[in-house]
C-alpha cells in the first residue's frame, strides 16, 4: 500500500548571526492513511520546522515530501496546518474565522458562512458563532482553530502542539474530543506535543526526535486498544511504554 | 476583584458624567478665570476681550461668520477626503512593493519639511484665489500622518497569521485583504484623527494668505481692524470645528472597529 504521507531524508539548516545551525537531519518517515502519528522531542529539536517543511512554508535543503505517492513540490494548500497559537483573527467573528479556508477557495461569503455555521453546531460552538475570538476561552479557541483546519478539507492534518497552552482538565477534554473528530472525519493526523502521556493516549505511533540537529531516535507502536479511555493511563503497560519514550528522550528514572 | 466589580456597578448610570463632566468642568473653570482676569485685571478689552465680549462679537458678525464657516468647512472636507484616499493609496503602494517604498519614502518626508507659509503664496500665484490652493494645502498637511500611520499599521501584521494563510495556499492579494488590511485599520484611524485636527488650521492658513472668504479671511480682516474680540471668535470656532471632526472620526472608528474597542481594553488599565 502506498503511504499517505512519506518524508524522504529531509534536512534543514538555518543561518543565524553568520552561524550555520542544523535544525533537522535526515528525517525519513511513512504515515499511513487514517493513522494518528505523534512527534515528541525536546525544545529546539525542529518539530515545528518539520511541519513548516511539510506544509510548504519552508523548503528543505535536502529531501522530499510525498503525498499519496506523488512528489510534492509546490505543496502549500495540500495539508491542513494548525500552528501552536490559534491565530484566530480578532477582527472576524468565530463563524467568519472558521469560514476562511472556504473563502480562500472561492466559495462566496454567504455560502461559506452558512457551511461554517453548520459545522459550528456540530462542534458545539454554535452559541459563539457571532462572538469575536477574544470572548472565547482557550479551549473554545482551539476547537474553533481545529474546525478551521478541518474545513481546509485536506486529508492530512498537521497539528502543532494544539493543547500546549491549556490547563490539564481542558486538555483531557479536548484530547477525547480530538479522537472523536479524527474517527468521524477519517483524517490522517500528524501531531506534535511535549507531553509523553498525551502522545501515548492519542496515537497509533509515537516518533521521538533527538535534540538539535533533530533526527529520529525511536518509533514506538503504541500498544493500547481503541477507543482510548481516560482510565488507560493507569495501566501498567501504559507506564512501560511511557518509560520507553522517556528513555529515548534522554530522561532517566 | 473588588475594583473590577465596583467599576462595573458604577459604569452604566454614570457613563455620561464620567466621560463629559471632567472636561466640561475644567473648561468652565478656565472660562471663569478668563472672564475674571478680563474684568478685573485692568486690561483693556482690546488686549484681552472677555468670553462674554467674544460671544457678543460672534453674534454681531453672524452674517459674515456663517458663510465663512461654510467656505472653510467645504475646503477642509474636500481636502480631508482627498488626503485620506491619497494617504491610504500611498500606504498600500508602499506595502505592496519594496521598490516603491524606497522610491517614495524620502519624498514623503521631504513633503513635510516644506514651509506652508512659503508655499501658500506660490500656490496662489499658480492656481489663483479659488478653492484649489486651499484644498492643496489641506491635502499636503493631512495626507502624511495618514500615509505614515497606515503604512506602519500594514507592516505590523502578524507574520504567523500571514503564514497560516500561506499554508492554505492563499494568494498575495487575499492575504493582504484578510490580514494586512484589517491589522492596519486601528493605525489608519489614529492617522485620521491626527489629520482632522490639522485640517481646519491648514484651510484657514491658506485663506489668510490669499482667500476671498472663509474663517482665515475673517481672522485677517478682524486683525487688520484691530477687532481683537473677533479674532478670538475665529480662534474659538476653528477649534470647535476641529474638535467636532475629531469626535466624528472617533465615533466612526468605534462603529467600524468593534473588535478593537472592547470594554476590556479600556477597563484593564483604568482599574489598575
Amino acid at each position: 500500500m502506498i503511504p499517505k504521507l512519506e518524508l524522504r531524508n529531509l534536512s534543514k539548516s538555518f543561518q543565524t548571526n553568520g552561524r550555520n545551525i542544523e535544525a533537522l537531519s535526515g528525517i525519513s518517515l511513512q504515515v499511513d492513511a487514517g493513522e494518528f502519528v505523534t512527534l515528541v522531542g525536546p525544545s529546539g529539536s525542529g518539530k515545528s520546522t518539520l511541519f513548516n517543511l511539510i506544509a510548504g512554508l519552508l523548503e528543505p535543503d535536502k529531501g522530499e515530501v510525498w503525498l499519496d505517492g506523488q512528489l510534492q513540490r509546490e505543496r502549500t494548500g495540500n495539508f491542513g496546518y494548525m500552528p501552536q497559537r490559534d491565530l484566530l483573527f480578532p477582527w472576524r467573528s468565530v463563524t467568519d474565522n472558521v469560514a476562511i479556508p472556504l473563502e480562500l477557495v472561492g466559495v462566496n461569503r454567504g455560502a461559506a458562512r452558512e457551511r461554517a455555521q453548520e459545522m459550528l453546531v456540530h462542534f458545539g460552538l454554535e452559541e459563539f458563532g457571532g462572538s469575536y475570538p477574544s470572548a472565547l476561552s482557550g479551549g473554545m479557541r482551539q476547537r474553533a482553530a481545529l474546525l478551521r483546519t478541518i474545513l481546509t478539507e485536506q486529508d492530512v492534518l498537521l497539528l502543532d502542539e494544539p493543547f500546549g497552552a491549556l490547563d490539564a482538565l481542558t486538555r483531557r477534554e479536548l484530547q477525547d474530543w480530538l479522537l472523536e473528530v479524527w474517527q468521524e472525519y477519517s483524517k490522517t493526523l500528524f501531531f506534535i506535543t511535549h507531553d509523553v502521556e498525551e502522545a501515548l493516549y492519542l496515537s497509533d505511533r509515537v516518533v521521538v526526535l533527538s535534540a538539535r540537529p533533530g533526527h529520529i531516535v525511536e518509533i514506538l507502536n503504541v500498544n493500547l486498544p481503541r477507543p482510548r479511555r481516560p482510565g488507560m493511563i493507569a495501566r501498567p503497560d501504559f507506564g512501560q511504554q511511557a518509560a520507553v519514550l522517556l528513555k529515548a528522550l534522554g530522561i532517566r528514572d | 476583584m473588588y475594583l473590577a466589580n465596583s467599576s462595573r456597578l458604577r459604569k452604566p448610570n454614570n457613563r455620561f458624567a464620567r466621560n463629559f463632566l471632567p472636561p466640561l468642568l475644567l473648561i468652565l473653570f478656565l472660562m471663569a478665570i478668563w472672564q475674571l482676569v478680563a474684568d478685573r485685571g485692568g486690561l483693556s478689552s482690546f488686549i484681552l476681550p472677555s468670553p462674554l465680549e467674544v460671544a457678543l462679537a460672534a453674534w454681531e458678525t453672524r452674517d459674515l461668520l456663517l458663510p465663512a464657516i461654510g467656505t472653510t468647512m467645504v475646503e477642509t472636507l474636500i481636502g480631508l477626503v482627498i488626503a485620506t484616499l491619497l494617504g491610504f493609496a500611498i500606504a498600500a503602494a508602499i506595502d505592496l512593493s519594496a521598490t516603491i517604498r524606497r522610491a517614495v519614502y524620502p519624498i514623503l518626508v521631504a513633503s513635510q519639511t516644506v514651509q506652508i507659509l512659503a508655499i501658500a503664496p506660490l500656490l496662489i500665484i499658480w492656481f489663483g484665489f479659488g478653492l484649489l490652493p486651499k484644498v492643496f494645502i489641506v491635502v499636503l498637511i493631512c495626507f502624511f500622518p495618514l500615509a505614515l500611520n497606515t503604512s506602519d499599521g500594514l507592516a505590523s501584521a502578524d507574520p504567523e497569521q500571514v503564514n497560516l494563510l500561506r499554508a492554505m495556499n492563499a494568494k498575495r492579494g487575499q492575504i493582504w485583504r484578510m490580514v494586512r488590511l484589517p491589522s492596519a485599520l486601528p493605525a489608519f484611524f489614529t492617522g485620521l484623527r491626527i489629520a482632522v485636527t490639522y485640517s481646519v488650521v491648514g484651510a484657514t492658513i491658506a485663506e489668510w494668505v490669499g482667500g476671498t472668504g472663509g474663517l482665515g479671511l475673517y481672522m485677517l480682516r478682524s486683525k487688520n481692524a484691530l477687532a481683537t474680540d473677533q479674532v478670538f471668535v475665529a480662534i474659538v470656532i476653528t477649534s470647535a470645528i476641529s474638535i467636532g471632526l475629531f469626535f466624528l472620526v472617533y465615533l466612526i472608528e468605534r462603529l467600524a472597529l468593534p473588535w478593537y474597542h472592547t470594554q476590556a481594553r479600556g477597563e484593564a488599565w483604568e482599574t489598575t
